[in-house]
């Protein structure tokens, strides 16, 4: 399986080492390459857009010419992992004209609704398709409201959806990335089976 | 629907927290701001964060006297100003400034060596404190002491103000050399290193296994150009503070634009060249060499 991750900012090498430990868990192997430019995307299997700040990641990969290649990438069905700052910009609306929003999933987003990073917290999510609840870790997390017709809620906090599926796409506020437990990167590219935490 | 999340058991303010938030800002530039139009062209030009500061290193330089944390009314404006994380700078020791900041809303404290250290002994105990920190280091020791404090992201100290990167890529190779050192020792000699460097021992060995900081670790101190920034890139910084260098260019809009492009195109000379033409001239600066030694900041708070 080859995985890019969208790699013109944010904690790339955390969902990198997840990518891999999923794969392994799988018995697959992973190639993991960081895609900071056009041209990488068409050849991955499955994507990771990681977190980091939402603004300067629409920026580059618009810049860069990746936005169309994710764009594509979706449009053919493949499997993305879309965490906090990825999930804004894959929205359909960041309500927010300094992201250029993609649309390929199908709800809007309000940018750090959790408040400033003092209100940053963690939290065990129960998550639709997980036996056990999820150590969650919300950095300046962004909360998706008006969720479109087709988009599967997979865990909420306070009533207010935190995950969603929309087709091939998988999108948290959260970032899985950033513990040891890989299984949200399971559902995301193992949908079939998931692997004891 | 699935079941509900127990909110009796949220955290906040822990070390995987405030690491967390600075594993965010890899791969970015945070730039200094002292107004909030300033905070405005540096989100436009894709800055990750805003440093608030009441001068930028280069005009505290010149003015002289005692720099202190910024105005909180124009930290609170840069706050509602832009969308990206705001950070503060407090100076060093000083738990109440830090406090304020806190209470501001200042997403990550900058206890800082360019404001005039309000302590010669201690650094603030920043464990405690909900919102993360990060701090200066010239080396190793330093760096570990710091994050044995509670910082959750290092930066090198370089020397503030000058535009001069050579300090910078000084304190970056000082650091990885003393790594690579330490994870070819065995136990009983990393001991004898933690002991002679009056570093932390535990994070001697953490560090040492790790082949890295356990934090993230940004460059800063002297970065004033493209070439600059992808410099500290190549030499295995994670991100890019720029002080002096953004506004104290010719044209601030163009050098921020190119500097967080440089950033993503490190490793790409040819993007490298395009990025860099036609941006205007860089801040003036002053080399490190000529800097009489009562002028140098970063041997504030080791």
């Amino acid at each position: 399986m080859k995985a890019g991750v969208i790699a013109v900012q944010g904690d790339v090498a955390e969902h990198a080492e997840a990518v891999r430990r999923a794969a392994t868990a799988h018995g697959e192997s992973a190639e993991v390459v960081e895609v900071r430019d056009s041209g990488i995307v068409p050849d991955c299997d499955v994507l990771l857009m990681p977190g980091g700040e939402s603004t300067t990641i629409s920026r580059l990969i618009h810049r860069e010419g990746i936005a169309p290649e994710i764009r594509e990438h979706v449009a053919a069905g493949k499997p993305v992992l879309a965490t906090c700052a990825g999930l804004i910009v894959l929205s359909r609306d960041a309500k927010d004209d300094r992201v250029d929003a993609l649309g390929l999933v199908d709800v809007s987003v309000d940018r750090n609704a959790f408040g400033r990073q003092k209100d940053s917290f963690e939290a065990k999510v129960p998550i639709e398709g997980l036996s056990e609840p999820f150590h969650a870790v919300f950095i300046r997390a962004p909360l998706i409201d008006d969720v479109g017709e087709g988009v599967e809620t997979l865990a909420t906090v306070d009533d207010r959806p935190v995950a969603v599926r929309d087709g091939p796409v998988l999108a948290t506020s959260f970032h899985p990335e950033l513990t040891e437990d890989s299984r949200v990167h399971d559902l995301a590219f193992f949908p079939e089976s998931e692997v004891e935490a | 629907m699935p079941e509900a999340t127990d909110l009796e058991e949220l955290k906040r303010g822990t070390e995987l927290v405030k690491r967390g938030f600075a594993r965010m800002q890899k791969g970015g530039v945070i730039m200094d701001v002292v107004t909030r139009e300033q905070a405005r062209i540096a989100e436009d030009a894709g800055a990750v964060a805003v440093m608030a500061l009441e001068a930028v290193p280069a005009d505290i330089r010149k003015r002289g006297g005692v720099a202190r944390m910024p105005d909180p009314a124009n930290v609170t404006e840069i706050i509602d100003e832009v969308s990206i994380p705001v950070m503060g700078k407090s100076r060093i020791g000083h738990r109440k400034e830090a406090e304020i900041l806190e209470s501001l809303g200042v997403d990550m404290i900058d206890e800082s060596e360019v404001l005039t250290p309000a302590d010669d002994e201690y650094h603030t105990d920043k464990r405690d404190f909900t919102s993360p920190f990060v701090c200066g280091a010239r080396n190793l020791p330093e760096a570990l002491r710091r994050i044995r404090e509670g910082a959750a992201m290092i930066r090198t100290k370089g020397e503030a103000g000058t535009g001069d990167v050579n300090q910078a890529v000084k304190h970056q190779r000082t650091i990885k050399n003393q790594i690579r050192t330490l994870s070819g020792l065995n136990h009983e000699e990393r001991e004898k290193w933690a002991r002679e460097h009056g570093a932390p021992r535990d994070l001697v060995h953490e560090t040492a296994d790790l082949g890295r900081l356990p934090v993230v670790n940004f460059a800063a101190g002297g970065i004033a150009t493209p070439a600059d920034a992808a410099l500290m890139m190549y030499h295995g910084c994670d991100g890019i503070f720029v002080g002096s260098g953004i506004f104290g260019a010719e044209d601030p809009v163009e050098m921020g634009n190119a500097i967080v492009e440089a950033v993503n195109n490190w490793d790409d000379p040819d993007e490298l060249a395009d990025i860099a033409s036609g941006i205007g001239k860089g801040m003036k600066g002053q080399s490190n060499e000529s800097l009489p030694e009562e002028e140098r900041l970063q041997g504030r708070g080791v």
